[in-house]
């Protein structure tokens, strides 16, 4: 474990039991944990290699519990971390020693489906797929699919704007919700926009969505929902090199065609993937994509064409098109298994996340080759193809000394390397422990700061989430120090906080 | 008045919003002038002409970017991606004719300052869903980079929503990234005429709820002498002729359009060009399925956008009286036009509960601690 968490303040440890007394008289009975083996389960979310247990965790299960949990955690400086269901692959939700954990997936019930005005209000701990499962009988899906949308929740997405596969013709998190609630760490029940497509003011959903739990805690979500369409089909184009799989995402899209999805494979994905699956996965090819088209089906069949040519002009040496739905869905089970086919490959995988102009694809893949070559670690790509989202797999072994040590060194190279090229550190699962150490490769000390004072503007004393996201927490006073000038505040009629 | 200012370097910018919060000046930001009669006239504060940073920084067509600088016009920015055979991904539009300046000044980063919109607001998303990423300077007087140029990006906090539609009230932007898509092939409007606001809303909404794909919906309160309510199909032309089946069957009475008909009817619905010119507009943001109620409870004239969500509104009706009905309805009231003496009297932006406008300062605060773009204006 190379990045450090802010060392415990032996002050609030000391205090724990006073802490604990006063969760239990804000949460009755089981709501709150306090035993060290039950502890155990909330150590880590999915970003696996670093464990710390909470100094106890709270799961209230009305948003009042949540406004007096955060109310007496503020006036006792007590710092919160926010939790949905543990499934961060960036150490979002990664617990600390001094800190309260805050579960909230007791909220868990959908409020209201309303088909007039295409949405869905839930609490935050409902899952991803819940959304969908519930309005699909009626025609209507939420868009934002993470891989892990079966147990992720939708209050997780919001905190880490996830995206999916579909997001580049659909949008992530962020183009889809219209309002939330949510609680200050003063412990203020705000809600900011609703069932309107514009909230009013300031747009502060928009840097709530996205913010790691470090702004406030989520207590209710508004979120668009679509009508399915008429049909979705999927092609699965091979190519005897990278650059011609490139050639061919860049045609499809100068073409004037957004697919639903457009995924691509590199070849050791492609064959741990076949190994994992058997789904019939060319394995003669250097790339492999998946381009789904949906539509009504003429507007499919005929885009399915057009994309049937622009790979052959790109050199294709093997094109299926999905002839109906149980084969689309085949096409991207081995996708969709490529994570837990990187696991069969190796005892341990860290998952990259990185974002870069398409243009730069088979430079980047060679580069990492490379680099793969220099540590002596394996690294299999897959890569939402259409939005230039990366997500290299590093294979180690936990268990042999030094290997997470190089294996992030690794990662943290590739993420330079995506900076470099125009790119960024994450496409959609957040900075959290992960990235944070990170984030002056992309950002400047004063685009840093400038981020942090939005942070400050909600949270001046920064108990939420501390430890994620900013490589650096500067005390809120000594970022808002202003320039005095002739002994004199500017503007003296304005309010200042 | 002193002239305007018109810095054309970020270094340049940077002194003059430093002075400015050292010797108490207060800056309005200005790109074209295009929607200088929204908000409170602002005699007292000086002008920064953001014309000085101008130009295309980068522009590749399929990795769906465009990088501008952010004092460009929209109409040079409309018409090199037009070439491009894209589109800006949202569906900005020119308040000048709107608001009695000529067309044509508008630049990309005012459109991106007040978070403008057109009609596929409700398909593709507005400015807020687009700004990937932009250069600015604070209120600091320091020059900051937030988001990326990329389509796909979580790290950090998302300023470019914040900024977007903060009216020049926290960053002067001097440039922007944002997403840019293929234009569609074909556009085919459908209409049906005769409809009362609330099976126009309904009809709307079936069409939105359908496989059809709807770019964007409106209601007409007069058009040609009767009501309309338009339905716009983008696309393919094969896939834009099947989706047109779906909605002929499922509304009642609905036609095309002439192509040249559609042609007068988009621009008027966004700039909602059929209203009396010579009283109040306001802008009304609510769910669709509440508007009838809206409508119900105000007078004047009026027209629905957004497969009902927006109205447009012409009323001589107190202010007051009007936000409540938006309000009512879980929606908000922005004043868009009307003479100098209202604007000075009626914020343009709806006033928001005191929990939340405390919370707004703050954030407002850490963009410009100073106040020096605190002009009076919203």
């Amino acid at each position: 474990m190379s990045i450090k968490m802010p060392a415990p303040d032996e002050t609030v440890l000391a205090r724990r039991g006073e802490i604990v007394a006063a969760m239990r008289a804000i949460v009755p009975g089981e709501g709150v944990i306090d035993k060290a083996d039950e502890l155990r389960p909330y150590e880590s979310d999915a970003l696996t290699a670093y464990r710390q247990p909470p100094m106890v965790v709270v799961l209230p299960e009305t948003t009042g519990q949540v406004a007096a949990i955060l109310r007496w955690c503020h006036a006792n400086r007590v710092k919160v971390v926010p939790r949905g269901a543990g499934t961060s692959l960036s150490g979002g939700a990664l617990p600390l020693a001094d800190g309260v954990l805050l579960g909230m997936a007791r909220f868990n019930r959908i409020l209201d489906v309303d088909y007039a005005d295409r949405l869905v209000v839930v609490q935050p701990g409902v899952t991803n797929l819940a959304i969908t499962r519930a309005v699909e009988d009626d025609g209507f899906y939420y868009a934002p699919d993470p891989s892990s949308q079966i147990a992720c929740t939708i209050g997780g997405n919001v905190a880490e704007n996830s995206g999916g596969v579909h997001c580049l013709k659909y949008g992530l998190t962020t183009n889809n919700v219209l309002g939330v609630e949510f609680v200050t760490i003063e412990g203020e029940v705000l809600r900011v926009g609703g069932r309107g497509l514009e909230p009013a003011g300031l747009d502060l959903l928009g840097v709530i969505v996205g913010s790691e739990g470090l702004l406030g805690v989520v207590t209710e979500v508004t979120v668009r929902i679509l009508p399915r369409p008429e049909t979705a089909r999927a092609l699965l184009i091979g190519f005897p090199e990278v650059e011609g799989a490139g050639r061919c995402v860049a045609d499809v899209i100068a073409a004037g065609i957004i697919p639903a999805g457009m995924e691509m494979m590199d070849k050791p994905a492609v064959h741990a993937a076949e190994a994992f699956v058997q789904v019939g996965y060319p394995l003669d090819v250097e790339a492999l994509l998946i381009v789904e088209l949906d539509g009504p089906a003429a507007e499919c069949s005929h885009l399915l064409e057009e994309v049937e040519t622009i790979a052959r002009a790109n050199g294709a040496v093997s094109i299926r098109i999905s002839t109906d739905d149980a084969e689309r869905v085949a096409f991207w089970a081995g996708r969709k298994a490529a994570f837990p086919a990187a696991g069969r490959l190796a005892p341990d995988y860290l998952c990259m996340d990185g974002t870069i102009p398409r243009r730069r694809l088979p430079d980047v893949l060679a580069r990492m080759r490379a680099l793969s070559e220099q540590y002596g670690l394996g690294v299999i790509n897959v890569f939402h193809a259409g939005d230039g989202n990366l997500h290299p797999l590093i294979l180690y072994d936990a268990n042999k000394p030094g290997e997470l040590e190089q294996a992030e060194a690794f990662g943290a190279d590739i993420l330079r390397l995506c900076v470099e090229v125009g790119g960024v550190l994450t496409g959609e699962h957040g900075v959290g422990v992960e990235k944070r150490d990170l984030m002056p490769v992309m950002f400047s000390e004063i685009d840093l700061a400038q981020q942090q004072r939005v942070k400050c503007a909600f949270d001046p004393e920064l108990l939420l989430n501390p430890g994620k996201m900013f490589p650096e927490l500067h005390r809120c006073a000594e970022l808002g120090r202003m320039h005095v000038h002739r002994g004199a505040l500017p503007f003296p009629d304005l309010p200042r906080f | 008045m002193a002239d305007p200012i018109r810095p054309d370097s970020a270094d340049a910018l940077a002194t003059i919003i430093a002075d400015a919060a050292s010797d108490g000046t207060r800056l309005r930001l200005r790109g074209g002038g295009s929607k200088d009669a929204i908000g409170a006239p602002t005699p007292e504060a000086r002008i920064v002409d953001m014309r000085g940073f101008s130009g295309v920084v980068d522009y590749d067509p399929p990795e769906l970017v465009l990088t501008v600088k952010a004092g460009t016009p929209l109409a040079e920015i409309q018409a090199l991606v037009a070439d491009h055979g894209q589109m800006l991904a949202f569906d900005p539009f020119d308040h000048g004719a709107m608001l009695g300046c000529a067309d044509g000044e508008a630049t990309i980063g005012g459109i991106v300052a007040a978070g403008v919109a057109g009609p596929t607001r409700v398909s593709r998303g507005a400015a807020r869903d687009h700004l990937l990423g932009f250069v600015g300077v604070s209120g600091r007087g320091e020059r900051f980079v937030a988001g990326a140029k990329v389509v796909k990006n979580v790290t950090g906090y998302d300023l470019s929503k914040l900024v977007t539609g903060s009216w020049g009230r926290l960053v002067a932007i001097t440039e922007v990234t944002l997403k840019v898509l293929p234009a569609p092939r074909l556009q085919r409007t459908l209409g049906v005429a005769g409809l009362d606001p609330a099976a126009a809303i309904s009809a709307m909404a079936r069409a939105m709820g359908s496989a059809a794909e709807v770019s964007a919906a409106a209601h007409l309160q007069d058009w040609n002498g009767a009501p309309l309510t338009a339905i716009r199909l983008d696309g393919f032309p094969s896939s834009v002729e099947a989706r047109a089946a779906i909605i002929t069957a499922l509304i009642d009475g609905v036609a095309p359009v002439a192509d040249e008909e559609a042609a007068r009817l988009w621009p008027a619905i966004t700039t909602a060009a059929p209203l009396p010119t010579d009283v109040p507009l306001w802008r009304i943001v609510a769910p669709a399925a509440r508007m009838p109620d809206v409508i119900a409870a105000v007078g004047g004239r009026w027209l629905l956008d957004w497969a009902g969500g927006l109205l447009w509104l012409a009323s001589t009706d107190d202010a007051q009286a009007i936000r409540a009905a938006a309000m009512q309805a879980g929606g908000h009231a922005m004043l868009v036009r009307a003479d100098a003496e209202t604007r000075a009297a009626v914020p343009a932006l709806h006033p928001q509960p005191k929990a939340l406008a405390t919370l707004e300062e703050r954030v407002r605060r850490a963009f410009d601690p100073a106040g020096v773009f605190e002009t009076g204006r919203f």
